[in-house]
This record gives C-alpha cells, structure tokens and sequence, in this order.
C-alpha cells in the first residue's frame, strides 16, 4: 500500500518526465560536454572554446549587435506596439488597421528576409532601381543609391527595421488587450481629478499596464537574443550584422565546428535564463492577483 | 461653491436621444437628486455635467461659467463613481492626494487635507493600504474621500451606493447626506434607487426616456405626481392604478371603474366636473387602501369589495394583494388585520389621497 502510494505520482509523470529528459536535458548535458571538446569533439581542450568565444573578433562584433538589438528593437516594437494600441482605440477602423500590422506576424521570418531584400535593392548608379528604397532615394531626393545592406553604417539598422515590422504588431495585440481591460471609469477619474491626456498616459495607463509591458519586454528580449532567420538570410552576417545565433550556425554547418558552436550555444542559454526567470516571476505574480 | 444650469441641453449618440431638452437650475448648496429608470438618461445627465460626454444642443453652466467646451480638468468638480474607480496601483493616501497633487498644492496642505477627510470618514488606519485590501464599504469612503479632498464647487455622485449590500446602503446614505450638511457644497447625485432619492434630495429630477417628467421637493413629488410615470415611479409598493371614467351620479362626479364606483370628495368636485365622460386613471396609494376596521377616523371612506390573493406580512404592516374582477390593486393594512386568503372583504379607500390622471396625455388633473 505505502509503496504504491509512492509510486503513483511517478507514474502520472514520468512519460513527461522521459519525454523532457530525452528532448532537452540529455540534449543540453550533451551540448555542454561537447563545448569542452575540440573541433571533431575528440580531444578534451577545457576552456579553450570558451577562451574563443569571449576573445575573437568575430564573436565580438555579434554581441555587440546583439546588444545593439536588444535595445533598439525590444525598445521600438514595445513603444510602437503601446502607442499603436493606444491610438488604434481610439479610431473607428480600429480591426482593419489592427490586422494590416499584425499581418507580417504571419508571414516566415524566411520570407520577411526575402521580401525586404528586395526593399533595399541595390543597383549601380544610372540603372534602373529596382529596390523601393532606393527607388525613392534617386528618384524623390535625386540621391546616389545606397548598399542599405552592404554599408556598415545602415546595415544593422536596416535588420532590426525588418524585426520590428514583424513583431511590434504581437506587441501591439497583446498590449491592446491589456489596454481594453483597464476600466474606462478610471481613465475618466483621472480627467475628473484634473488630469490631462498626457498625464492619464504616464500616471494611470503606464502603471496600469505595468505588469503586461514588463511580459511583453521580456519576451522581446528572449527573441532578439536568439535572433537568427533574418540576418542569415538577409546578410548571412556580412557587413558587420554577425550576430550570436549566426555565428553559432555557421560554426556549426560551415565550418563544423561542434566545439565552439557547442560554447556559444551555452553562452546562449546562460544569458537567456535570467530573463526567462523574471518572465515566469511575472506570470506567476499575476496568477496569484487573480 | 456654485449653482449648475442645464439649459436646452440634448444629447444624441447617433440615432438614440439620450437627453432631451433638460432644462433645470440647481441653486448652490442644493442636494439634486436625478431619478429614472435605466436607460432613462439620468448618468448621461451628470457625464455631460462632468465633461465625460459632449452636449450636442443646448448649454451647460457651472456658476455663471457656460462650461460646454471646457474639458474636465478645469471644470472645478468632483465625481464619485459607481464602480469607485480607484486608482489600483496607489494607495489609499495617493488615490486621494492625485488631484491635489496635479493641481500643483503644496505637500503639507495636501498632507492636511487628506488626513482631515480620512478622519471625516473614518479611514485614517487605511490610508497606507491599496484598493485591492479595502471592503466595499471601505473603498466606497475612499472614493467619497478623494472626491471632498478636491472641496470643488460640484459634486456628481453616479449611483455610489448601490455596490453596497443593503444595510451598508442605509448607513453610507445618511452619512452621504450629513455630508452634504457639513460641506454646504452643491450635490449631484443619480441612482435609480427612489428611496434614496426620497431621503437625500432636496429636490428630485424625475427622468424618462431622456425627458424630465417632473422636479420637485420629495413630499411635493410624492403628494402631487403631475403624471402617470411619477405616479407610478415614485413610492414602494407603487401606487394602484384603476382606468376609469368620470359619471355623474345624484349631481357628483363619481369614477366608474366598470367593478366599483366612487365618489370623489366635495372639495374636487368642480375640479373634475369638465371631464365628465372622459377616461380617466384613478390612482391611489396601498397606504390609503384601509382594512375598514382599523382605518384612521375622519377620512372619507369609499368602500370596495374584493378578493384577498396574497398577504405579505411585514411586521408593522401587511401587504395585502386584492382582486376585483378586472383589477388587482395593494393595500398596506394593520398588521391586525384579519384579511384572510381566499376570502371576499371590503376595503376602504380614503378619498382625500386619491389622484386622477388622464388617459390620454397621462397628465395630472387638477
């Protein structure tokens, strides 16, 4: 009886359990063993990849975009989303005009990459552009064409531009919503109470969605972190826009390098814990209001 | 401090007339009651008041301030609101210090206005504490708190109570309206609820369907109903309504109801007498449906037979259902009435309390 009281439980459990530990514990162990190993996973080197990883220069350049992402795009797709939400409530065609800036959420990153591509096309000088900024370029501003892709000084911007036209209307949906439900009496308090529109906005809106925008930034971090479609098949990480999950591609299927890929992969998952922590904190914060 | 004028004021959201024509002045210091119905146009009423909504013909003063396109902010009220509408994120101290604090008031008067309306109220111990950890009742302070903080020239008051469970209810209206004393300030205040507007108001708006029926003092809206819907609205359980017509019978008006015939007291006689022949409500209040027995002396009496269906009783009263053939009408008897179900008895009507309305226009006949 005793025993089979204890064994119950592991019964419920454990093909969760078997499933989890064969597709992402053993996984992970796994990818940690290798990362300690050489290039053919045959020779133990220590920390030697981990050496390359925080040293090399093209390491360097892809944290630092990452970073570079981090800010820029999890600033622009979370700022934008909430201003759009809060305009979009405001206007009588609120759906359609919801839908035209989710609708990139529904396309692959893969053919977000090509479609912008052809956006900053690039022809020489006195041929016909064929890209629609560029286009506009020579032909509204009378401009040299640009490489918006090839020139180090546009290329990142002209990424993390196509990242946010894909994300800021997930943003934008799930801030809506959080938007909706705060109660119009309050926002209506506030005005009473001698508030203008810009005061309701920072003293009760902003507070109020607090806990939503701190969900929605989180996950904005989570994926820029990992970010990786665009830039491979946009650059493939030339021009200066390498950043960490491309590296790890391309130390991994270029050059097979399963020691390294494996290290960087680690450093990966080491700097995305954190932020998963504060985003299961959130939920469980706001589970436990309810 | 100051009066509030509605003046023509009409408010349409699209098609649907919320607000039609509403012309009332409320003097300063006035405990204005709207009452109606929901749907009857009493909250758009205050909204348009407060700013919350746009008039769409007509104008609106605060004072001698034509207010209609001045946003809320700078109106120079306060609105408590029917769900409280706290702010969540601030404590109780804050939710009432927000405004004073927008109004740029330095920190030791707001720290001694807010503390001098939480101890009004009786929520010192609670000024640390959040929305989400106060009760009801608590939360119901505190939105009245934040609302004396401001000691605007309005208050607007949206159905404040009626989150309230019932004995809660008694108490926070009589604590509204010795609040209305100390303050001297002008109350607005709506509820569909007529006993609260009978005990609060210094005057009460009756509204229907977006159209004033009647503004009057509480006794006079109750004693003089200038029509059917006021009749009808005003006073718990309403009055008994009986369709009619005016005869004549050995030289007086009488009303014929087709099941019994009255006659109407000498002194309205030739009040009535040109509407001989019309049809006519004849309304009277269960409280002046006596049990012959214990009805008071010196009223005129008008005896009807009829059935007793129901008795509900109340304690100090019986409510007593009767059934004639085309009519079922309320008494409130003695409770030492011996009305029995399922037996015929002869109630009494006093005369003197009757009203008589017309059919057609449901207008008062006086």
């Amino acid at each position: 009886m005793r025993w089979r009281s204890r064994l119950t439980p592991w019964l419920y459990i454990g093909p969760t359990l078997l499933i989890l530990g064969a597709y992402l514990v053993y996984p992970t162990l796994s990818t940690l063993y290798l990362s300690f190993f050489d290039k053919r996973s045959e020779n133990f080197v220590g920390l030697e990849n981990y050496r390359w990883v925080f040293t090399s220069s093209a390491m360097h350049v892809a944290f630092r975009n990452n970073l570079l992402w981090i800010v820029l795009f999890t600033g622009l797709t979370v700022s934008l989303g909430l201003i759009l939400a809060v305009m979009a409530d405001r206007v009588r065609y609120e759906s359609p005009v919801k839908s035209a800036i989710f609708l990139p959420m529904a396309i692959s990153f893969v053919g977000a990459g090509v479609i912008w591509l052809f956006v900053y096309a690039y022809r020489p000088p006195d041929t016909p552009q064929i890209g629609l900024l560029n286009a506009i370029w020579t032909g509204l501003f009378r401009q040299e064409p640009v490489g918006w892709l090839q020139n180090r000084a546009t290329s990142n911007f002209g990424l993390i531009a196509v990242g946010v036209w894909i994300w800021t209307g997930f943003c934008m949906v799930i801030l809506s919503a959080a938007y909706k439900s705060i109660p119009r009496e309050l926002l209506e308090a506030a005005r009473v109470d001698g508030a203008n529109e810009w005061q309701v906005f920072w003293r009760i809106i902003i507070p109020t969605m607090k806990p939503t925008l701190a969900v929605v930034t989180t996950t904005m971090i989570i994926n820029v972190l990992k970010v990786f479609d665009i830039v491979y098949v946009m650059t493939n990480g030339n021009y200066g826009t390498e950043v960490i999950a491309n590296r790890m591609y391309k130390e991994m299927f270029h050059f097979h390098n399963f020691g390294r890929a494996s290290a960087i992969a680690v450093i990966l998952l080491l700097a995305i814990i954190p932020v998963m922590m504060v985003n299961i904190r959130r939920f469980q914060e706001q589970e436990a209001l309810r | 401090m100051a009066s509030v004028t509605y003046e023509h004021v009409t408010k349409r959201f699209g098609d649907v007339i919320a607000v039609n024509d509403l012309n009332i002045h409320i003097e300063d210091g006035e405990f204005l009651v709207f009452v109606g119905p929901s749907g009857c146009g009493k909250t758009t009423s205050l909204r348009l008041l407060a700013g919350l909504e746009e008039v769409t013909e007509g104008n609106i003063y605060i004072g001698d301030r034509l207010v209609n396109d001045v946003p809320p902010k700078d109106r120079d009220i306060a609105m408590v609101f029917q769900s409280y509408a706290l702010y969540p994120h601030m404590s109780v101290y804050d939710n009432m210090a927000f405004g004073l604090r927008l109004r740029k008031v330095p920190k030791k008067e707001i720290d001694r206005r807010v503390r001098e309306a939480a101890r009004i109220l009786g929520i010192e111990e609670l000024l640390d504490r959040k929305p989400k950890q106060l009760s009801g009742g608590q939360r119901q302070r505190v939105a009245v708190g934040r609302a004396i903080v401001r000691d605007p020239a309005v208050f607007l008051m949206d159905e404040p109570l009626s989150n309230l469970d019932a004995k809660l209810r008694v108490q926070a209206r009589a604590e509204i309206s010795k609040l209305h004393q100390r303050l001297g300030t002008t109350f607005i205040y709506v509820t569909h609820d007529q006993v609260e507007a009978m005990t609060m108001g210094t005057r009460i708006a009756v509204l229907n369907a977006g159209v004033l029926q009647q503004l009057d003092t509480p006794q006079n809206l109750y004693d003089y109903p200038t029509n059917l819907f006021v009749a009808g609205f005003i006073g718990s359980p309403a009055m008994n309504f009986f369709d009619a017509t005016l005869v004549e019978r050995d030289g007086k008006v009488h009303i014929d109801t087709g099941d019994f015939i009255v006659p109407i007291p000498d002194d309205r006689q030739e009040t009535y007498r040109p509407h001989l022949g019309k049809e006519v409500v004849f309304g009277i209040r269960p409280e002046d449906v006596h049990d012959p027995e214990y009805a008071p002396p010196g009223i005129k009496r008008a005896p009807i037979e009829a059935m007793v269906t129901v008795t509900e009783l109340m304690g100090n009263e019986v409510i007593v259902h009767l059934e004639t053939d085309r009519f079922e009408f309320l008494g409130r008897f003695d409770p030492r009435t011996s009305a029995t179900v399922g037996t015929r008895m002869t109630a009494v009507f006093d005369m003197d309390r009757m009203h008589l309305f017309d059919k057609e226009t449901e207008k008062a006949i006086r």
